[in-house]
């Protein structure tokens, strides 16, 4: 494994989802800890830890909830972001699935904290044994007296919903998650006021990644100084890397921070799928710029190492891909799913979106002029800072990433009509 | 939908209180359940019940994609053709599926056995390709168990990742593998 463990640091069998193996494993213990301690305490701690949000933008958990002010009396919430859709990105379904105590165990730590007496957990739709298990987990925790009433003699009480999402990749933003939640469709919210100060129902209201909220169990546990004696001084801690694509071993591993990015992929991922050479790597869900081998070389998986490079681990949605694969085919399947879930909100990127696919779908028809290139780069800048969420945003950036590098697969198709590979988007043995 | 509304009424018991709006999606969802889809005197009597403005339960029927105002096949396929599962053969799998059915992606067969749709990153890439039959996902799915579970299906067995099983037991099956 690479690094030491944090999250994933118990053999997964049939059982070791449920209560009783949780609590074998010191589980809710840590709950007991945190109500003696006083809330502010607990926002310190986490702050102290430097734990950085995991669903993709790395903004500090303690800052955010910092700018809670948890008044007694008024209403605050908490929701826990398992709206997991950004393409390659799988390791909060890892969570949900094997360690749904985890998350609940957190989630109480972290409302005591907060001041919350009702949270959410909004997953999405599609997502079904996810879904089963933790609303059995929640369930199992009502049962037990860990939520609902009063817990481990303190005056604290904590209710659970699991609101589950009807299939839409916007909704994993927060603002529109909590939009979603208000039982609307979810167009995002311009920011000010923050969530933390106008949130769902215009309560202030934390939303953290369901990896983000697991770390804090842990943090609270060992305290924030031997929780940063894992990682490196600017990533403490872990991430959960879920690896796609042309792999030999896909799958979720938890990655200590700093750990050396060739090896990860070479020795702990079996290399390339078929032995094949790597052509690049996509670092964290597509919507951060794709990074050469050359590129990958030198870095190591840290924040520190990986954003100067000029792409990001995002989500730790990592996808591999091969020598010998299209990128103007890997690009269409990327704007055709821009296009797809942009909410219509936004004008840029409404109109955006499906301009950029009108455009790939015609260079791969053959018909593609000239001029497409620099067109797609146009309507990428356009979209940069114009629209409400991030979304036009990640749709040019992975645009122009691909753009940049692989430039001349563009102009052999436009000008030839084909692929300059075969077409290819599979990894043939 | 009437006779829906005493569960409605437990499911809202776990709600904060003035929260009668976030139910839209849950009801709409358990209506879905039961009916298959969600018809027009569904929407009205949802209303009703929940105060809400009609614009809203349509806005919201016609935004999420899993919503359903028609019925489907009695076997809804729906396979992923995201990156990580185009990268491991989805355009094969969407292909042969469509093929072996007779039918486009959106459409139902004739007989109203199946439907094939194809979807966006179903959050399992490290296992793809991935199809999502009903609500069960298969993972790492080739064209032979696909071609087995249609079989099957006409021949009315269940099948969970290529493992045929009696009918009725395939949920509990899904979630005791822990996986």
């Amino acid at each position: 494994m690479p690094g030491r463990q944090l999250i994933m640091n118990f053999e997964v069998t049939p059982t070791s989802h449920t209560l009783e193996a949780y609590k074998a494993r010191g589980g809710y213990e840590t709950l007991a800890k945190a109500l003696k301690m006083a809330p502010a305490d607990i926002t310190k701690e986490v702050t102290a830890s430097g734990l950085l949000g995991h669903g993709g933008a790395a903004f500090p958990v303690g800052r955010k909830w910092g700018v809670m002010k948890p008044n007694p009396g008024e209403i605050h919430y908490l929701c826990a972001n398992a709206d997991e859709g950004e393409p390659g990105t799988f390791k909060d379904r890892w969570i949900l699935e094997h360690a749904p105590h985890l998350l609940v165990e957190s989630m109480l730590i972290t409302s005591y904290a907060l001041g919350v007496r009702h949270a959410f957990v909004y997953i999405r739709g599609e997502f079904d044994l996810p879904w089963r298990r933790i609303q059995a987990g929640i369930d199992d925790a009502y049962a037990a007296g860990y939520l609902g009433k009063p817990v481990f003699g303190s005056d604290f009480t904590l209710d659970i919903v699991v609101y589950r999402g009807a299939g839409s990749y916007v909704c994993g933003e927060a603002s529109g998650l909590i939009t979603s939640i208000e039982g609307r469709k979810p167009y995002p919210r311009n920011r000010p006021p923050r969530l933390t100060v106008r949130g769902l129902f215009q309560k202030p209201t934390v939303i953290n990644n369901v990896e983000s909220l697991a770390n804090i169990t842990g943090i609270i546990r060992m305290g924030a100084e031997e929780f940063r004696k894992v990682g490196t001084a600017k990533s403490p801690g872990t991430q959960l890397i879920s690896i796609s694509g042309h792999i030999a071993k896909p799958g979720v591993y938890e990655v200590e921070y700093g750990y050396p990015w060739a090896k990860f992929l070479d020795e702990d991922c079996g290399g390339v799928l078929h032995g094949a050479k790597l052509k690049c790597v996509v670092p964290g869900g597509i919507s951060t710029k794709v990074l050469t081998r050359a590129e990958i070389e030198p870095l190591n998986l840290s924040h520190e190492s990986v954003n100067p490079a000029g792409s990001g681990l995002g989500s730790g949605g990592m996808i591999v891909i091969a020598e010998g694969t299209c990128m103007v085919r890997l690009l269409q399947v990327l704007l055709r799913f821009y296009h797809h879930e942009s909410c219509g909100q936004c004008t840029p990127c409404r109109e955006g979106m499906g301009w950029m696919h009108r455009i790939i779908d015609r260079i791969v028809e053959g018909k593609g002029v000239p001029e497409d290139i620099e067109r797609l780069y146009a309507i990428s800048h356009a979209n940069d800072g114009t629209t409400i969420c991030g979304m036009g945003d990640a749709a040019g950036f992975a645009t122009v990433g691909i753009l940049n590098k692989y430039r001349d697969e563009f102009e052999y198709w436009i000008a030839n009509g084909r692929s300059k590979m075969d077409g290819r988007l599979e990894c043939l043995a | 939908m009437r006779h829906l509304i005493p569960e409605f009424e437990k499911m809202k018991e776990r709600y904060p209180a003035g929260f009668e709006s976030s139910l839209v999606l849950p009801c709409l969802r358990r209506v879905q359940e039961d009916r298959g889809f969600v018809s027009d005197d569904d929407i009205v009597a949802l209303c009703e019940y929940l105060g809400v403005p009609r614009i809203q339960v349509e806005e919201v029927l016609s935004y999420y994609t899993m919503l359903l105002r028609k019925p489907l096949g009695k076997v809804h396929l729906q396979a992923c053709r995201n990156i990580a599962c185009s990268m491991r053969g989805a355009e094969g799998v969407i292909e042969h599926l469509c093929k072996r059915l007779g039918v486009k992606p959106g459409e139902t067969t004739p007989d109203g056995t199946f439907t094939v749709s194809t979807v966006e990153c179903l959050g399992s890439c490290g296992t793809a390709p991935v199809v999502m039959v009903n609500e069960a996902y298969h993972e790492n799915v080739t064209l032979a168990q696909l071609d087995r579970l249609i079989e099957a299906v006409v021949e009315e067995r269940a099948v969970v990742n290529g493992v045929e099983e009696r009918a009725g037991v395939v949920e509990e099956r899904a979630v005791d593998k822990g996986i």
